[in-house]
C-alpha cells in the first residue's frame, strides 16, 4: 500500500525509483561509502518489494513534530526503513525581508527565527554587524556580561522548553507543566528587563538597548537558588526512570563521523562524544574567562542528548554565577555617535540631538563594504550570521546558518530501522525549532 | 597557512588567491577548480562544512575583489571548520548568470545536502549531480527564485495547489 505522493519531487520517491545515490544518500554517503559499496548495502530489514511497505505522512501539524515538520515515513511493519523530512511550511522568506530592513531594525527580524533562543539572535547578528563596523573591540565591559548573562539565560530557558517537550512527547504529561513552570521564571525575568517575554530586540549592534532594571541580580539569584532543587526532581521524574530509560537509550544513535559530515552541531555532536562548543573553543565575549564543563555524551543516543542539555543547564547556571560576581559598573552600550542614538533626555533640550535621533531612526547608520560571518554557540548548535554589506544601511544579503536546519538532516540517519514508535523520540531529541529551520 | 593573510598581500592558497576579511580568511576559489581545492581543503583539516549559501551581487558588481578574479552575479559561500585545530576558511565561488551552476560537494560533505537545495531554491543555481535537486523551502511549483535581486517581492500572486478558484 503506497500512498501517492502529490507534490513531486520534494515527497519521498517510491521505492521502485530508489537509486544506489539514494541509499548511499541516507548510509553510505555519510560513511564516505563508494556509490558500489552502498548499492551492496540494499536497504534493512532484506530489502522488501514496494507492496510490503507503507509510507504515512507525520504532520506537519502533529503536537510532536515541534511546529510543523513534516517527516514521510516508509514503514515495514512498525519499523522505519526511510524517512524524510519535508520542510518549509513555515518559511516566511525572513533573509528577504533582512535585505529591506537597516541593520537598526535588523534585530526585530532574527529575532523572530529560532523562537526559542531569541536572545542569542540577536547577539549573532550584532555581533557580524559589529565585526562589520570595526567596533567589535570597543564595545564596553558591562555590555559584554550583560550580552553573556542573557545568552546563558536563554539558554537555561531553551534547554527547559526542551525539558517540557520532551517528556510531553515521551508520555510524561506531568514535566511538560514542570519545564513551562521553571521556564516562566526565566521569562519573567526576561520580561523585567527587555519588556518581552520573547522575540526582545533588546540586543542591539553596539551594546543593549536599555541597562539592568533595579533588583536584576536579586531576581537572577531567585532563578539560580530555585533550580537546582527542580533539576534534581527532574533526575527522579525521568533520569533514573526505568521507563524513561528504556524509552530513549539506543534510540537515535548516530556516530561521530557521521555527525561531522553531517554538519551537526550542538548537543547532537556532543553526544557523539565530540568536544566541540565555541564558547570554549572559539571563545566569544567573557567565555575564556569564566569556568564551566562542556558536557559531552557517550553513545550518541537519544539519553545522551537529553543529558546533555539536563547538565547544560545546570554548566550555564554556574555561569551566570561566576557572571554576578563578575559584572561590572559603567555602559551598556558604545558611546559612538555613528551607531548610538543620543540618550533620550538629550533630545528635549538639543536640537542636534533630535536630528541625529530621527537620522539614526529614519535612515539607520552605513555599514563600510565587506562580508563576515560569525558563529556562537545557541542552545542547538553553531549558529551563524553571513552578512555582506555594500556600504549602505542595509544588509546587502544577510544570511542565518541555523542550526536546527542542518541538525535536521540527521533525523533519516537516526531514525533508520528504529520502530515508528521510536519517531517522535527522535524527532524531540534533535529539539529543533521549525522557526529557524524554514526562516 | 596559518598565518591571517592580508588584504594586499599576495598570498595564495592552493593557486587560488586569499583574502582578509576583517581577520577572516577567504579564499577565492575558481568554478574549475572548485571541487578539487574543496578535497585539498579537507586532506588540510577543515573536515566539516558548516555553511553553503549564495549572493546575488546583480546591484553591487563592483565589489572589491582580489586581482585575477572576475566578479560574476553570483557568488556561493561555503564555510569550513577544522575542528581539530579551531580554525574556519570561508571559500568564495564566482558563478556567472549565464550558466548558474557548480558541482555537489555531497559527496565531500554530505550534510551540504540540505544547504544546496536551499541555494538553489532561492537562486536558482543547479548543482550537478546532487541526490535530490528539488526546491526544499518553496512549493515545488513556485515560478522564480526568491532571494534574486531581480525577484519581485509580491508581483506573484500567492496561489496553493488545489485551493478552491
Amino acid at each position: 500500500m503506497t500512498m501517492i505522493a502529490d507534490e513531486g519531487a520534494q515527497e519521498l520517491r517510491p521505492r521502485s525509483e530508489l537509486t544506489a545515490r539514494e541509499v548511499m544518500r541516507e548510509v553510505g554517503a555519510v560513511l564516505r561509502m563508494s556509490e558500489a559499496e552502498a548499492a551492496q548495502l540494499g536497504d534493512l530489514p532484506d530489502d522488501p518489494d514496494e507492496d510490503q511497505t507503507m509510507v504515512i505522512n507525520m504532520g506537519p501539524s502533529h503536537p510532536s513534530t515541534h511546529g510543523v515538520l513534516r517527516l514521510m515515513l516508509e514503514l515495514q511493519g512498525e519499523t522505519v526503513l526511510r524517512c524524510k523530512p519535508i520542510i518549509g511550511y513555515l518559511h516566511t522568506g525572513m533573509e528577504k525581508t533582512g535585505e529591506q530592513l537597516t541593520f537598526m531594525q535588523g534585530g526585530t527580524n532574527v529575532t523572530r527565527m529560532d523562537y526559542a533562543s531569541p536572545l542569542n539572535n540577536e547577539l549573532v547578528f550584532a555581533m557580524a554587524t559589529e565585526k562589520l563596523l570595526g567596533i567589535d573591540g570597543d564595545i564596553p565591559e558591562r555590555a559584554q556580561w550583560m550580552r553573556m548573562l542573557l545568552s546563558e539565560l536563554n539558554r537555561m530557558s531553551s534547554h527547559l522548553l526542551f525539558m517540557a517537550t520532551n517528556g510531553m512527547d515521551l508520555g510524561a504529561v506531568s514535566m511538560m507543566i514542570y519545564g513551562w513552570r521553571e521556564r516562566e521564571e526565566v521569562l519573567r525575568f526576561f520580561q523585567k528587563v527587555t519588556g518581552l517575554r520573547m522575540n526582545h530586540n533588546f540586543v542591539r549592534p553596539g551594546g543593549l538597548a536599555a541597562d539592568l532594571p533595579a533588583g536584576w541580580r536579586d531576581d537572577v539569584l531567585r532563578i539560580l537558588d530555585m533550580l537546582p532543587e527542580r533539576l534534581e526532581e527532574y533526575d527522579i521524574l525521568m533520569t533514573g526512570q526505568p521507563i524513561w530509560r528504556e524509552r530513549l537509550q539506543g534510540v537515535g544513535v548516530i556516530t561521530p563521523t557521521e555527525a561531522l559530515a553531517l554538519g551537526a552541531t550542538g548537543p547532537i555532536l556532543r553526544s557523539t562524544g565530540v568536544e566541540w562548543d565555541l564558547r570554549r573553543d572559539q571563545p566569544y565575549l567573557h567565555y575564556d574567562e569564566v569556568e564551566f564543563d562542556v558536557v559531552v555524551g557517550t553513545y550518541g543516543d537519544a539519553f545522551d542528548r537529553y543529558a546533555i542539555r539536563l547538565n547544560e543547564i545546570r554548566e550555564s547556571m554556574r555561569i551566570v554565577r561566576q557572571i554576578l560576581d563578575r559584572m561590572p559598573e559603567g555602559d551598556y552600550r558604545i558611546q559612538d555617535k555613528k551607531v548610538t542614538p543620543p540618550p533620550r533626555a538629550r533630545i528635549d533640550e538639543s536640537m542636534e540631538a533630535l536630528i541625529h535621533h530621527f537620522k539614526i531612526f529614519t535612515e539607520g547608520f552605513k555599514v563600510p563594504e565587506g562580508e563576515v560571518y560569525v558563529a556562537i554557540e545557541s542552545p542547538r548548535g553553531e549558529i551563524g550570521c553571513y552578512i555582506a554589506s555594500d556600504g549602505s544601511p542595509t544588509p546587502y544579503r544577510m544570511h542565518m546558518r541555523a542550526p536546527s536546519f542542518v541538525n535536521i538532516q540527521c533525523l533519516p540517519h537516526m531514525m533508520r530501522g528504529g520502530l515508528v514508535a521510536d519517531a517522535v523520540a527522535v524527532i524531540s531529541s534533535v529539539d529543533p525549532v521549525l522557526g529557524e529551520v524554514d526562516r | 597557512m596559518t598565518d591571517t593573510p592580508h588584504e594586499n598581500d599576495s598570498t595564495t592558497m592552493h593557486g587560488c588567491p586569499v583574502t582578509d576579511s576583517r581577520g577572516q580568511v577567504v579564499i577565492h576559489v575558481d568554478r574549475e577548480r572548485y571541487v578539487a581545492v574543496m578535497r585539498a581543503l579537507v586532506d588540510e583539516g577543515y573536515a566539516m562544512c558548516v555553511d553553503l549559501t549564495a549572493v546575488d551581487y546583480l546591484d553591487y558588481m563592483d565589489r572589491p575583489l582580489p586581482d585575477g578574479v572576475v566578479g560574476e552575479r553570483f557568488e556561493v559561500v561555503v564555510n569550513l571548520l577544522d575542528i581539530a585545530n579551531r580554525r574556519r576558511i570561508r571559500a568564495r565561488v564566482q558563478v556567472p548568470a549565464t550558466e548558474p551552476a557548480l558541482p555537489t560537494l555531497f559527496d565531500l560533505h554530505p550534510g551540504t545536502e540540505a544547504m544546496e537545495r536551499e541555494v538553489f531554491d532561492m537562486f536558482g543555481i543547479a548543482f550537478t549531480d546532487h541526490p535530490d535537486p528539488s526546491r526544499i523551502l518553496m512549493p515545488e511549483d513556485w515560478i522564480g527564485h526568491p532571494l534574486r535581486k531581480d525577484y519581485e517581492v509580491g508581483a506573484i500572486p500567492v496561489q496553493f495547489k488545489g485551493a478552491p478558484s
